[in-house]
């Protein structure tokens, strides 16, 4: 038996195949223009390892920003019931997550294996790993470049609460001769000061993860550690939290 | 699945229909004064022989036109209520022979000021809590005044049997309200909570009272006996209360949307719902300080402390049989934004259910992401 979870975010599709209860594959695609075309995509890799979602032997459940255009789902659910399932399972236990995506950020607490609350985000994109995306492309570099660079730098402090106001502030301060480094570090700590206001609202002393596109980057991690003044793990599999949720709740509701 | 009856008027067909009934009214030498708020004793305009018309904005419409005088980051009701007054897209407003208003919060009654330019505005001054014996004396000189300025500008005579009738129709009104509200006590409810809603704004159109009390007798009559028939012994869907600011404005985005998504919307602890109607005027008492005692205890986040609307809560959370609380936050309403903090402490430690908060405007922005949010809600209910 099967189960997939699928979860389609603004900027990345996440897909994870349980074989009974181990993880027997994982990817990642770019979500790009269309979700229903990336579902499609997803569809055929799956094909392309043997797994056919149509059959009985296979459960799917979709989650994420675009889980509507997965229509050969079995099950639709949001990504922060996934996130949480997902989350708790690679900290075998009640935890606090904090997933950092390209569109909105989510605080989720774990309590007695389900989610007893969550926080998004407001509308803005600020706090979310799109601000980050967003000041690379204005200082030129990609977003492991602007991370590289920003380990080497001192904060120049943001203070625009908004994206746009923020990104002429970084080109003022590109047009002001400041070192490069020290405007990545700035933009940096601009997130993790936002995304550690949002997690302090929860007030949880549960131990701490990081999921979501950013939390592959150890240095992000580090900073909010240090805001946070706790510990916050990364997970190989932080990245596919949400999928990996959906996944063990396929198995879960199906079995 | 949402339940409407099949003689469902919608708000707006409802708005446009009330636009001929007020002409004709206003054609038959009928005053009318535009109000905004529960705290408005609507007694006394009715004592004045005058129709009252409420007129805050639920729309996102006229918002366009209030920002080019009023901050952008003010309450999406403020600016609508101003947007339709000054573009001039509101017959209501347009009818209207004053304005009668109070000094609730910041923002409304700045607002007020420069409402008065368009259009005579007279603000009662409400004061800001009711721990100091002060507040009942100021409220209760606030009440005669009103009447000498109601008598001025309408040219008439108010006598005390004018306000004790009023005041025993109002009470009429408000039990007949009620008893339709508490049909969302009933376990599964046949009454959506979009009727509810819809029903009690576009009653506010028919400006004839005893119509309003007719018409909602009838519905609950039909809605005991659809409950009995239908519903009764059926398994129920998670029930929702709702709290928070006045829902009006998002009733296609969140009151809607709620149920669509799978949950009963059961109650609405808020200006909306039952909170003003539980407390009728004392009909025994001298009618100005009856009116003046029964509009200061209106549970707003406008007054200082407020413990009373903890207290309603407790009661509707209860009575009402609510598995979830969800709290509506206009952008930029700081009374009700800081007072949340409290309501959810009170409703996940003290009653142990869980709470969501959603912060919105009138716009449809974010449509998806509020509705993200209440199936993220939904599913923690579910299990």
């Amino acid at each position: 038996m099967n189960y997939i979870g699928i979860d389609i975010g603004s900027t990345a599709a996440k897909t994870v195949v349980l074989d009974g209860e181990k993880v027997a594959a994982s990817f990642i695609l770019p979500t790009g223009w269309s979700s229903k075309e990336t579902a499609a995509r997803i569809k055929d890799r799956l094909d392309g390892s043997g797994i056919d979602v149509g059959s009985d032997q296979t459960k799917v459940i979709a989650t994420g920003y675009g889980r509507i255009s997965v229509d050969y789902a079995d099950k639709v659910l949001t990504e922060i019931t996934c996130h949480g399932k997902g989350g708790a399972a690679l900290m075998a236990g009640d935890c606090l997550i904090i997933d950092v995506g390209g569109q909105d950020t989510k605080i989720i607490t774990v309590e007695k294996g389900t989610v007893a609350r969550f926080l998004m985000n407001d509308k803005c994109s600020a706090g979310t790993g799109k601000f980050i995306e967003i000041m690379a492309n204005r200082m030129g570099v990609d977003i492991d470049e602007l991370f590289t660079l920003a380990q080497a730098g001192t904060p120049i402090p943001i203070s625009s609460m908004c994206t746009v106001f923020a990104e002429s502030e970084v080109i003022s301060q590109i047009g002001a001769g400041k070192s490069k480094e020290d405007i990545a570090a700035g933009i940096v700590e601009s997130v993790v000061s936002r995304v550690a206001l949002l997690a302090s609202r929860h007030d949880s002393s549960a131990k701490c993860i990081l999921t979501g596109g950013l939390s592959i980057n150890p240095y992000f991690a580090r900073r909010l550690a240090k805001k946070l003044g706790q510990e916050v793990v990364t997970h190989e599999m932080g990245i596919y939290a949400g999928a990996l949720g959906a996944a063990l709740l396929a198995a879960d509701k199906f079995k | 699945m949402l339940n409407l009856p099949e003689n469902f008027q919608s708000y707006s067909e409802a708005r446009q229909q009330g636009f001929m009934r007020m002409k004709g009214l206003k054609e038959n030498g009928k005053m009318v004064v535009g109000t905004f708020c529960t705290y408005t004793p609507t007694e006394l305009i009715l004592a004045a022989g005058a129709v009252p018309v409420g007129l805050c904005g639920v729309s996102d419409e006229p918002i366009p036109f209030a920002e080019k005088i009023l901050p952008k980051n003010l309450c999406p009701l403020i600016k609508s209520s101003y947007g339709f007054a000054v573009s001039d897209t509101c017959p209501y407003f347009y009818f209207s022979d004053m304005i009668l208003a109070e000094t609730t919060c910041d923002g409304k009654k700045k607002m007020y000021e420069l409402l008065n330019e368009l259009k005579y505005t007279h603000v009662m001054q409400l004061p800001p809590g009711r721990n100091s014996e002060m507040a009942l004396e100021g409220w209760h000189s606030e009440m005669l005044r009103l009447k000498e300025v109601l008598e001025e500008q309408l040219g008439t005579v108010i006598t005390d049997e004018d306000v004790r009738q009023a005041i025993r129709l109002k009470n009429r009104e408000r039990k007949a309200t009620l008893d339709f509200f508490e049909i969302g006590r009933l376990k599964p409810t046949p009454l959506s909570g979009y009727e509810v809603s819809t029903v009690i704004d576009t009653n506010s159109f028919l400006f004839d009272t005893e119509e309003k009390i007719s018409l909602l007798e009838n519905r609950t009559a039909q809605l005991r006996k659809d409950y009995e028939e239908n519903f009764a012994g059926k398994p129920s869907r998670p029930r929702i209360l709702i709290t928070g600011c006045p829902s009006s404005g998002v009733r296609e985005k969140i009151i809607r949307q709620i149920e669509e998504l799978g949950a009963d919307i059961v109650g609405f602890e808020n200006c909306c719902g039952p909170r003003a109607q539980k407390d009728t005027v004392d009909e025994n008492k001298d009618p100005y300080l009856a009116l003046a005692e029964k509009y200061l205890r209106v549970n707003c986040s406008v007054m200082s402390p407020n413990p009373g609307r903890i207290e309603a809560m407790e009661e509707m959370i209860e009575d009402y049989q609510a598995d979830g609380v969800i709290e509506v936050i206009l952008q930029a309403c700081h009374t009700f934004a800081i007072e949340s903090d409290r309501v959810k402490k009170f409703v996940t430690t003290e009653k142990n259910l869980p709470y969501l908060c959603l912060e919105t405007d009138y716009s449809q922005t974010d449509t998806g992401q509020i509705g993200t949010r209440i199936s993220a809600f939904l599913e923690i209910l579910q299990g």
